[in-house]
């Protein structure tokens, strides 16, 4: 019988990684990330969980230190925010070229400057190219379920890659919301024993890790990886079958609401996937074609299954929650249009910039561009490439 | 504790032969000795900052250590061994490992007085139960041999050159041994390679037995940065001790102890002298330099001799 509860974002992956019992976790507080290693620190003070956590001097020593752990053979895992993961970006690298399957709780937070505390996707968007695995969350739920399965797709064999579990900042992270968890036991079963292969304190077998790799070497080091990302792909697939089945709630790539005969839709990542929904159902009775396909994996990125989940749609407007000032969008839009590109070559999309650092996003702004989405379909009226939404008046 | 040079000297090697170290590299004979003072039968995951070390003794696909071994990035020697020493900690009581493990670090003075000092730091006052070997040769040498904050006054690197509106670095070299004496960890040590090396030795079985944080500091001269034929290290590092440039002392739970007084201090200038860095100080004029050296160490040793005469 799942447990009904109340939890906030921070709450439900503290929660999990508790029922978890990692073995290694150092952390650093910043906000707003902050609360996971206290309710960690508090799980241990109390005997409910038996994993040791190093309260370090710095995230750039977090990652440095989960880095360590996880060689060495323990399960480990960090929590971080914002200017926290920029901190550790070298660090980042190094874990995924190590291979080592560690976790990281991001909380999604604006990077400075101006400093500002609240939701974008600024960090984890800059983090793309490090090698993690990066997995997102429209609420609490979505973010417990999602550790749950981290360990079971960052140490499968074909995989061995670190992984990142998003969530928003404040919005999923402090907003308290009903969340049904699952029983200690079926999550310990359902993770398993860590048994890694290679490790630092493998006594039958020493190894050396972090080497220094001339060009003859570097570059297949790159090519491992990726392969080892693109096997992700199905490993997720499995998992998130396989979590399904314990759970009744199975996890793919994104999330389809009302896109199968759509004619206008949205991507986007995240909380503000609720608000969309709202307006989606709003239009839908008014009789407008309008959908969303909200993503859930982005590393991998699953190019071409987006495609084909759009390929039916006259218009797509991408939403992207950072940005990476190319002049012309941000990196999902480029990303995803790079997709439509190859796949789908008929459906015109929209690159839009929403939500940074805190902005609310509404269901009247969705409802606003879906409008426009279609006022440019059928009256052929101007939509800008690239758009903000939200900006003060 | 007994000590026999030529049965140390008889143990297996931990670092193998065969590296890409230079000839007569310092830091090389530091890391050797250390290892020696590991009990045979313990195993160990030695550690590195990035530096000289770590690129020229694990070269893809080669290592050449026999234990385990993990260099991560430059300046985070202390935090990468602070996780691996507390994975050993839980995988112990969970039962997952019988063997016993030690933990010891590497790092040049870059890695530790300057990019890797906040990790180092940390790594210190959490008190694991870890060793951090300094191997000091005074400046960035993997770089080229730009000034760090252990480069002594003076001393003409590629980032303080000396010329005609220049005498070398500016600044006195930080003293890292205190500053980690003051973080109030188990065991600090500051040797050099001596004789029949069994200051380092005594030190180094030390600061790996001693349960907690323990901090080495090892001056190890490097042949291409301070300019001095290389067959003539051992004289170098003795030419330290015997000028209370690098003094031999040792903190043991916050006590002070000077392991060794010179009958006669010997002038600066003959450390000073065997080394093409401090060259221009030995042109006419620069008189009021050299008296500027030795003031300073002058001072410190006092100052040492203060610390250590309270016990």
């Amino acid at each position: 019988m799942a447990i009904r509860e109340r939890l906030s974002g921070n709450e439900a992956i503290s929660y999990a990684i508790k029922q978890v019992n990692p073995d290694v976790m150092p952390a650093f507080p910043i906000t707003p990330s902050t609360e996971i290693p206290q309710y960690v620190a508090n799980y241990i003070a109390n005997g409910e969980m038996d994993t040791e956590f190093i309260p370090v001097e710095s995230e750039h020593s977090s990652m440095s230190a989960t880095i360590g752990a996880e060689a060495a053979g323990a399960r480990s895992l960090t929590a971080t925010s914002s200017c926290g993961l920029a901190l550790m970006w070298e660090e980042l690298y190094v874990a995924a070229s190590n291979r080592l399957p560690l976790a990281l709780c991001l909380v999604n937070r604006a990077l400075s400057g101006p400093i500002n505390i609240n939701c974008d996707h600024s960090d984890s968007m800059g983090a793309r190219d490090t090698g993690f695995i990066q997995i997102y969350a429209e609420n609490n739920q979505e973010v417990y379920d999602n550790f749950v399965q981290a360990y079971r797709i960052a140490e499968h064999k074909d995989v061995m890659l670190p992984i990142m579990i998003c969530q928003d900042g404040f919005i999923t992270s402090h907003a308290v919301e009903n969340i049904e968890l699952l029983e200690d036991d079926k999550v310990k079963n359902f993770v398993g024993e860590y048994n890694p292969e290679n490790y630092l304190l493998n006594a039958n077998q020493p190894m050396a890790m972090g080497p220094y790799a001339v060009s003859n070497y570097y570059m297949e080091t790159k090519m491992a990886q990726n392969t080892a990302m693109n096997n992700a792909k199905q490993v997720i697939l499995d998992v998130g079958k396989e979590f399904g089945e314990m759970s009744g709630r199975e996890y793919g790539f994104f999330e389809e609401y009302r896109l199968e005969d759509a004619d206008y839709a949205m991507v986007m990542i995240g909380s503000a996937a609720g608000a969309t929904k709202d307006a989606i159902d709003k239009l839908r009775e008014q009789g407008m074609k309008v959908g969303l396909l909200k993503l859930r994996v982005f590393r991998p990125f699953p190019d071409e299954e987006i495609a084909m989940a759009l390929k039916n749609c006259k218009v797509v407007a991408i939403m992207d929650r950072s940005e990476c000032f190319r002049g012309k969008g941000g990196p999902l839009g480029a990303e995803v249009k790079a997709a439509i590109y190859d796949y789908a070559k008929d459906v015109k999309a929209f690159n839009l910039v929403y939500g940074l650092g805190g902005r609310d996003f509404t269901v009247e702004e969705a409802e606003r561009i879906f409008n426009d989405l279609a006022a440019y379909d059928k009256d052929g009226a101007t939509f800008e490439e690239y758009r903000y939404v939200g900006l003060r008046g | 504790m007994s000590y026999n040079f030529k049965e140390e000297m008889s143990k297996p090697e931990r670092l193998a032969p065969g590296h890409r170290m230079c000839a007569g590299c310092g830091g090389t004979i530091a890391v050797r000795a250390v290892l020696r003072a590991l009990h045979e039968g313990d195993k160990a995951v030695i550690g590195n900052a990035t530096g000289c070390l770590e690129v020229s003794t694990f070269m893809y696909p080669y290592t050449a250590y026999e234990d385990s071994y993990i260099h991560n990035a430059f300046e985070n020697a202390g935090a990468t061994m602070s996780g691996v020493e507390t994975a050993y900690n839980i995988l112990k009581k969970k039962g997952k490992i019988d063997d016993t493990y030690k933990f010891i670090t590497f790092g040049g003075d870059g890695g530790t007085y300057d990019i890797g000092f906040q990790s180092l730091s940390g790594a210190m006052e959490r008190n694991h139960d870890m060793v951090y070997v300094c191997y000091d040769n005074g400046a960035y040498m993997n770089t080229g041999i730009q000034r760090s904050s252990a480069t002594p006054m003076y001393a003409d690197t590629t980032t303080t050159p000396v010329g005609s509106e220049s005498n070398g670095k500016m600044q006195n070299r930080k003293d890292l041994a205190a500053i980690i004496a003051a973080h109030d960890v188990p065991y600090v040590g500051q040797s050099t390679l001596l004789g029949n090396f069994k200051d380092l030795h005594t030190k180094a079985e030390k600061a790996i037995y001693t349960p907690g944080a323990a901090f080495l500091n090892v001056m190890a001269p490097c042949p291409r940065g301070w300019r001095y034929p290389t067959e003539d290290i051992m004289k170098i590092c003795k030419l330290g001790v015997e000028t209370c440039y690098w003094p031999l002392f040792e903190v043991e739970h916050g006590k002070w102890m000077l392991n060794y007084e010179p009958k006669k201090k010997l002038p600066i200038e003959d450390f000073l002298r065997p080394q093409g860095r401090f060259k221009h100080l030995f042109k006419k004029g620069n008189e009021h330099l050299i008296e500027q050296f030795q003031a300073e160490v002058d001072r410190r040793w006092e100052e040492l001799q203060f610390r250590c005469s309270k016990y």
